[in-house]
């Protein structure tokens, strides 16, 4: 029987399989009792945070693991390679989908009320996918795990009415036309390799490298995975999906989705291709760049202009997806090194932002930037974790969003890329200007009562001097969420020197 | 918008087009991917796994963990189209509506009345009835059983022939489909109600999960039958058999199930009867 | 005349391929249905599972189930005799998928249609507008 060693070795496994296993029985159990669905799923992150630090210090004590599914060794069967890169974010889309998962009881019982087991299920699943995706070493697995990523996410998204069901539908269609652009490029590689995992296909490719199939392949993994990341002309799908969905989910989605997709075109790139292969033998560096500049440019404008604070919200993501494959794709270790820091602040930071929007909403029933009104008298701690993650998403010094910024703009200076130094103060600029109008409104404009809603959710209390915070549940998470954000940026300097430097390979210096 | 998506599409295709002189040709015995990693399964898997069809070996074994979680992919959908479309806080209708076989008068039972369910002489009528059609009733009684069978001999046949779980759990399934057809939607609840499904489709990848996470326990890695040969009478190779076996088999379960629950959830809007 | 022959031969199965992805794709982004959208979006899918399947082809090959497997240990199997079973594989995985997707897009287009009563895509947007003037429909609306 298994011991404590025995389980160790089994790491990787445990971190998909019992979030799987969990989604299962909540689906079996909730058809007798409803109660059982939130411990039950909390467990089940549990585990899985508790599973990927484990692996985590694993990979920092002994290097890449490999696990074979099925004893197979790796040309022929599935393995999992856990290396520094996927490890790290492991630990990030763990904790990330933990604290939102932990902090979503109130909420999910009153917006799903009977379906409320089918949420949990479909929540862990798309975890499960997540996890997946980050820990596969082949590349047609990562196909599978992102359509159960991508399913479970399109029903979140689409489950309210109207809109809700429509940008759902538009998610579905791009969403489709991103992971079969994938799997066409996986077809091209294994039609000229024969081989299906990632090592073994980086080892092959260089002999064939004068082959235009190749390029084709690139091309259509790359493409596929910028539509998955609604990287800036493929963005259309993004905006409306994160505003219409219920803030439950959308402080889910929105961390996570683009996330693991910039992780994937990382992997993709890296191990598939190879640096070489992205970097010297085509030259696609320099319109890359210019894309995120445009990404953030725009991302960053068309947030200006919303009127509600989730939308505007989204709008950020949409330039995020920039800094994060700009970055990449400066091709300099200061830049690269930034965008994976990037990620895993990133995606802490849009799930502190999302949550505290989502109690926001929770309260005032609206998610309009006018229905901010007085909101630091009311909710103050609430507010206190927005004003921490807007200045993370600003990137102000002690807050961990300044420390990625910084590596990406020395990147961008280094590599003489002064488009994109510019994008990204240009972007933190409209940032300020964002966040400042949201607490401007929230601090100095008096609370207006009840007169921007009919009988709103607004518990009976209306005075604007009454403190009605958000649940405490909910408001935990919030607050664990913001101070993990000064936590992140007190040991960035670590995570780039200790983890994120052995994968990202010294080239210009 | 129209014009200039139908351009970027054409020249999308030309780009393909120019490509595809590059690729290898069509059956050619020398190509990498008939060369590189395939010959393997073909040669040894029978040696491996004791199963002469090679596609139930690679889909169950040498990459059962993609099966796992296309099963997964599966179930996922199902709990989806649930999740979007079941209506679950209807409120009970002003009046039901039953028709008396025997003379065909209807009744209208009103303030919440009703009358029981599997009554002979009554049949309730609403939006998922549809008039009775002897000869379509009759047909389909015939069918129905035949089609179970030959999806039953599918899954089990997994191993000699095409087929295992994938196939033989939609043909189950569209035997069931075809019975709600035929006959109606409510009839089929009473049969196959949606939580029935539900818990079959969960208890079917529970079995594929379950089977992987027993090879845990039993000392190997994570979906690694040969472990299995722990049960007195097997070597690791039959186990391996054996394993996928059990494997396709809650595959099949779970197709058959979700299918069933898509079916319901699209057919009826989510309305299927009232509340949960 | 003879090399032409040969050629097309040999490269008909992925100029099959093009021609479904270019029809499905056109589909997706011309059409204004969103049922014809779904559509497009299976012919697409299609298109990708034939491209693998053709890919396992082996020409004189036969369909990998190993004759003679048990019993006659003698028989040496050669791999040139069964065609490529991996991509058929692969694309029992990759149907399932586009099963799983065509049925949340339907369950997806049955909640737009009970809730907007239409499912063309300029109709959809009307209604939006007329209902909520002071959202101008954003560029996600349309793909």
């Amino acid at each position: 029987m298994a011991s404590l060693e025995g389980v160790t070795q089994h790491l990787p496994a445990i971190i998909v399989a019992v979030p799987l296993l969990a989604a299962l029985a909540v689906t079996a159990l909730w058809w007798f009792s409803n109660k059982l669905c939130y411990p039950l799923s909390v467990g089940a992150g549990l585990i899985a945070l508790a599973a990927s630090a484990g692996l985590f210090q694993q990979v920092l004590s002994y290097g890449v693991v490999e696990y074979r599914l099925g004893g197979w060794p790796p040309p022929w069967g599935i393995v999992f390679r856990v290396d520094h890169l996927n490890s790290l974010i492991l630990v990030a889309v763990a904790l990330v989908s933990f604290l939102n998962l932990a902090g979503s009881r109130v909420a999910a019982e009153k917006e799903f009320q009977e379906k409320v087991g089918a949420f949990y299920a479909l929540y862990l699943l798309f975890t499960t996918g997540l996890f997946g995706i980050l820990i596969t070493g082949d590349a047609f697995n990562l196909y599978v795990l992102l359509e159960i990523a991508s399913l479970t996410g399109y029903a979140l998204i689409g489950i309210g009415s109207g809109r809700a069901s429509l940008s759902g539908l538009n998610y579905v269609f791009m969403g489709t036309i991103g992971a079969t652009l994938y799997l066409f490029g996986v077809g091209c590689l294994y039609v000229i390799t024969g081989s299906l995992n990632m090592v073994d296909i980086g080892a092959i490719l260089p002999n064939l490298w004068p082959s235009k199939v190749i390029v084709l392949a690139f091309l259509l993994c790359l493409g596929g995975l910028f539509v998955k990341m609604a990287l800036f002309p493929l963005h259309g799908w993004l905006p409306n999906a994160y505003t219409y969905s219920p803030s439950v989910v959308s402080s889910l989605v929105a961390p996570l989705t683009t996330k693991v997709m910039i992780y994937a075109m990382v992997r993709v790139t890296l191990t598939i291709f190879t640096f070489d292969f992205a970097f010297n033998k085509i030259s696609l560096q320099v319109p890359l760049v210019w894309l995120a500049v445009l990404a953030i440019i725009v991302g960053s404008l068309m947030a200006l202009s919303q009127q509600r604070l989730k939308k505007m919200l989204a709008f950020i993501v949409v330039a995020e997806v920039g800094y994060m494959v700009g970055g990449f794709w400066l091709g300099n270790r200061a830049g690269m090194s930034g965008a994976v820091l990037h990620i895993i602040n990133d995606a802490l930071m849009t799930l502190c932002v999302f949550m505290a929007a989502g109690a926001l909403s929770f309260r005032t029933g609206d998610d309009r930037l006018t229905s901010l009104k007085g909101m630091f008298r009311k909710m103050p701690l609430t507010m206190g974790a927005m004003v921490l993650g807007g200045l993370s998403l600003i990137g102000v010094p002690p807050t961990c969003g300044f420390f990625s910024k910084w590596y990406l703009i020395s990147g961008g200076i280094e590599a003489g890329h002064y488009g994109f130094v510019a994008a990204l103060i240009i972007s933190s600029l409209v940032n300020i200007v964002l966040f400042f109008r949201c607490f401007e409104i929230a601090y100095f404009e008096p609370f207006s009562g009840s007169a921007g809603h009919q009988s709103g959710p607004m518990e009976p209390d209306d005075r604007s001097s009454t403190v009605v915070e958000a649940p405490a549940d909910m408001l935990i998470t919030l607050l664990t969420a913001a101070v993990l954000l000064i936590v992140l940026g007190i040991f960035s300097g670590q995570i780039v020197t200790r983890v994120i430097h052995q994968v990202i390979p010294a080239l210009t210096g | 918008m129209k014009r200039l998506g139908l351009i970027a599409i054409m020249v999308f295709g030309g780009l393909l087009f120019s490509i595809s002189f590059e690729l290898p040709d069509l059956g050619d015995a020398r190509s990498p991917a008939s060369t590189h990693v395939s010959p393997y399964y073909i040669e040894q898997a029978i040696h491996d796994t004791s199963v002469p069809n090679v596609v139930t070996a690679i889909l169950a074994d040498y990459r059962g963990y993609d099966t796992l979680f296309e099963t997964a992919v599966i179930f996922s959908a199902g709990l989806a189209c649930f999740f979007l479309l079941r209506i679950t806080d209807r409120k009970a209708p002003k009046a039901r509506f039953y028709r008396h076989l025997a003379t065909g008068l209807t009744l209208r039972v009103e303030k919440g009345g009703r009358l029981p369910e599997d009554t002979k002489e009554f049949e309730r009528i609403d939006s998922a009835w549809v008039p009775s059609d002897v000869i379509i009733n009759m047909t389909c009684r015939l069918v129905v059983p035949f089609i179970q069978l030959f999806a039953l001999y599918v899954i089990a046949h997994g191993h000699h022939s095409p087929g295992g779980g994938f196939q033989g759990g939609v043909i189950f399934g569209a035997a069931i489909i075809l019975y709600a057809i035929s006959n109606n939607l409510r009839r089929t609840l009473r049969r196959t109600s949606e939580r029935t499904s539900a818990l079959l489709g969960s208890g079917g990848v529970i079995i594929y999960l379950g089977t992987g996470l027993l090879c845990i326990l039993l000392g190997a890695g994570f979906l690694n039958y040969s472990s299995l040969s722990l049960v007195p009478g097997l070597d690791p190779v039959s186990a391996r058999s054996y394993g996928i076996l059990i494997v396709e088999i809650g595959v099949g379960i779970a197709v058959t199930a979700v299918m069933v629950w898509i079916y319901y959830n699209l057919a009826s809007a989510g309305k299927l009867d009232e509340g949960l | 005349m003879e090399a032409i022959t040969t050629l097309i031969i040999a490269k008909y199965n992925y100029w099959a391929v093009i021609l479904l992805i270019v029809i499905g794709l056109y589909a997706m982004i011309a059409k204004k249905n969103l049922v014809k959208k779904i559509i497009g979006m299976n012919i697409f899918q299609t298109a990708i599972i034939l491209f693998y399947v053709s890919i396992g082809a082996k020409r004189g090959a036969t369909l990998p189930i190993i004759v003679h497997a048990h019993g006659d240990a003698a028989h040496a199997i050669h791999a040139a005799d069964y065609i490529n079973p991996l991509p058929h594989v692969l694309m029992l995985t990759a149907i399932v998928v586009s099963v799983a997707t065509l049925g949340v897009a339907l369950a997806l287009a049955m909640k737009i249609y009970f809730h907007y009563g239409t499912l063309e895509e300029d109709e959809i947007q009307k209604k939006i507008m007329d209902r909520e003037p002071d959202k101008v429909a954003t560029s996600g609306e349309h793909l």
